[in-house]
């Protein structure tokens, strides 16, 4: 259970700020490096290094941007993979949350699921796709299993830790001042645990958007992965790099709104402060 | 004997819950007339003639596993290096971190329709799918770790003449491990991942492409022994991972334990 990297919390000042460094100061040569990266995609088609046939220049992939953008159907398939991966998200903290502190509060709980969480959370999910396909098909219940799936190990294990992390001068302090479990839970277990729940929440975020993606491209639901396949057997080729670059956009918006919320809901938390003050 | 009921408790704990439930859903299927879950005496019945009576082992499951290896282990080469040289030059950080931050926020199985453009739908495409898709974790985490190399130990090797090779393995290298193990881990989860999906989507052979295949002609026992073999796969290259990570990590789990006072 004590891994360097699940434990990802305390590391989390140094990449926040990583984050911070890269807007203020040195935005210049970030600039630089991604103009350098688009115009050797633009460049490697054109002078034949690789077929445009399977790699169009950039700027064809930027027309088929544009001309995506305009499309009803483009929309409908965006929204239906944001939905896909919000429900499916948004279920996976519910019960993350709710069981991690069932389990986490309870000693006996805790030695007695143990293994078998271990057991469990490797099980990659996409395991589940023929399950999910035979049961329901090619509907948003089948992306919301994948997702959930996937997603709840990542948040589980976060609070697990967070809540292990609790001081017990804290938690014996509390008591003394007459605290019940109730209120114990609420002002101390909560807020020690709140930056490993964010942690697990920003890292269920990615997962929860690469099983909506994969369900929609395997499964055929509704959504951006769905388009992506179609655009492939179609042999719209820049359109289906069009559509890539659209995921990669929804996933960069997804880890800076993750970064977001953890700042947000952190910013009384010392790793943060110690931060804005160095 | 206070020693063995400690032991006999914890061996209980750790199999207690598994054995329940596994019971649970050995009775609770009993007579299942349920067309998509099938009793799971039958399931353990098929395993034997699904899997090992027939060549599918060498035919579907090797094949998977050696592309997944082949994937990884150049993911873990490429990812390592780059990394090591991308973190170690502040310059070129900068250059390229805005282009890493986007092409890892890319959800590796889009990866799979793209590459099939280059690589046809052969074992190519798919050891480039999975390397595709591991590299981003490990080089992304190498970069972290190699960027926040202690300074003191950096002068320290400086003052002793540490340089070229020795430096990197001693130093560098031995620094990041922590960061670069659980880039591994991260990686590898990702890797089954892909390997699946990439059998699932175009292949001919491959333990995805066979489970895909039991649900497509609803040999729904069948499927379940392939989702079975396939989590027990998930969880035995868990455990591996977990077991090089004790090894290698060792000093780094005894100087955390240090740091705290021992108090944990």
């Amino acid at each position: 259970m004590t891994s360097a990297a699940t434990r990802a919390a305390p590391a989390r000042s140094s990449r926040a700020g990583k984050a911070g460094r890269l807007t203020a100061g040195n935005a210049l040569p970030g600039v630089a490096g991604f103009a350098a990266f688009l115009a050797s995609l633009e460049a490697v088609p054109r002078i034949g290094l690789v077929s445009p046939d399977y790699l169009p220049p950039i700027s064809r992939i930027g027309t088929a941007l544009v001309e995506l953008a305009g499309e009803a159907g483009f929309w409908t398939a965006l929204g239906d993979t944001v939905r896909g991966w919000f429900v499916g998200l948004s279920i996976a903290v519910i019960l993350g949350i709710t069981v991690g502190f069932v389990i986490g509060t309870l000693p006996v709980l805790r030695e007695f699921t143990a293994s078998t969480i271990e057991f469990l959370r490797p099980i990659p999910s996409v395991a589940l796709i023929p399950l999910a396909v035979l049961v329901f098909g090619t509907d948003l219940r089948s992306v919301l299993l994948l997702v959930v799936y996937a997603s709840f190990w990542q948040i589980l294990v976060q609070v697990l830790y967070g809540v292990q992390d609790v001081d017990p001068v804290a938690t014996e302090t509390a008591r003394t001042f007459g605290l019940g479990r109730w209120a114990r839970t609420r002002h101390v277990t909560w807020p020690t645990a709140l930056p490993y729940v964010l942690t697990g929440v920003r890292l269920a975020a990615a997962v929860a958007l690469i099983l909506a993606i994969t369900a929609e491209l395997v499964i055929g639901a509704p959504g951006l992965g769905n388009e992506i396949g179609v655009a492939q057997s179609g042999g719209a080729v820049a359109r289906m790099y069009a559509l890539v670059v659209v995921t990669g956009l929804l996933g960069v918006a997804v880890n800076l709104l993750a970064r977001r919320l953890e700042r947000w809901l952190l910013s009384w938390h010392p790793s943060l402060r110690r931060e804005v003050a160095a | 004997m206070r020693l063995a009921g400690r032991v006999t408790r914890a061996v209980a704990a750790a199999l207690a819950l598994p054995a329940a439930l596994l019971a649970l859903w050995w009775i609770l299927t009993a007579d299942s007339e349920s067309y998509y879950l099938p009793p799971l005496s039958e399931i353990l019945a098929a395993v034997d003639d699904v899997w090992l009576r027939t060549d599918r082992l060498s035919v579907d499951v090797l094949p998977s596993l050696l592309r997944l290896f082949g994937g990884f282990l150049l993911a873990v080469a490429l990812g390592v290096s780059l990394g090591v040289a991308i973190g170690s030059s502040r310059r070129l950080r900068a250059f390229c971190e805005p282009v890493l931050e986007f092409l890892r926020a890319i959800p590796p199985p889009v990866l799979v329709p793209v590459l099939m453009l280059f690589a046809g739908i052969g074992d190519t495409m798919k050891v480039l799918v999975i390397l595709s898709g591991c590299l981003w974790p490990i080089l992304l985490n190498t970069v972290e770790g190699v960027r926040a190399v202690d300074e003191v130990l950096v002068e320290t090797s400086r003052c002793y003449a540490l340089r070229g090779p020795a430096r990197l393995w001693h130093l560098v290298i031995r620094s990041a491990s922590p960061q670069i193990v659980t880039g591994l881990r991260q990686g590898l989860s990702i890797g089954i991942i892909l390997m699946v999906i990439s059998e699932m989507f175009a292949a001919s052979n491959g333990l995805g492409f066979s489970i895909i295949q039991f649900q497509r002609t609803f040999a729904v026992t069948e499927m379940w022994t392939g989702i079975l073999l396939l989590g027990l796969l998930g969880f035995l290259l868990a455990t591996l991972m977990r077991v090089f990570e004790r090894r290698v990590l060792s000093w780094y789990f005894g100087l955390r334990q240090a740091q705290r006072g021992g108090s944990r």
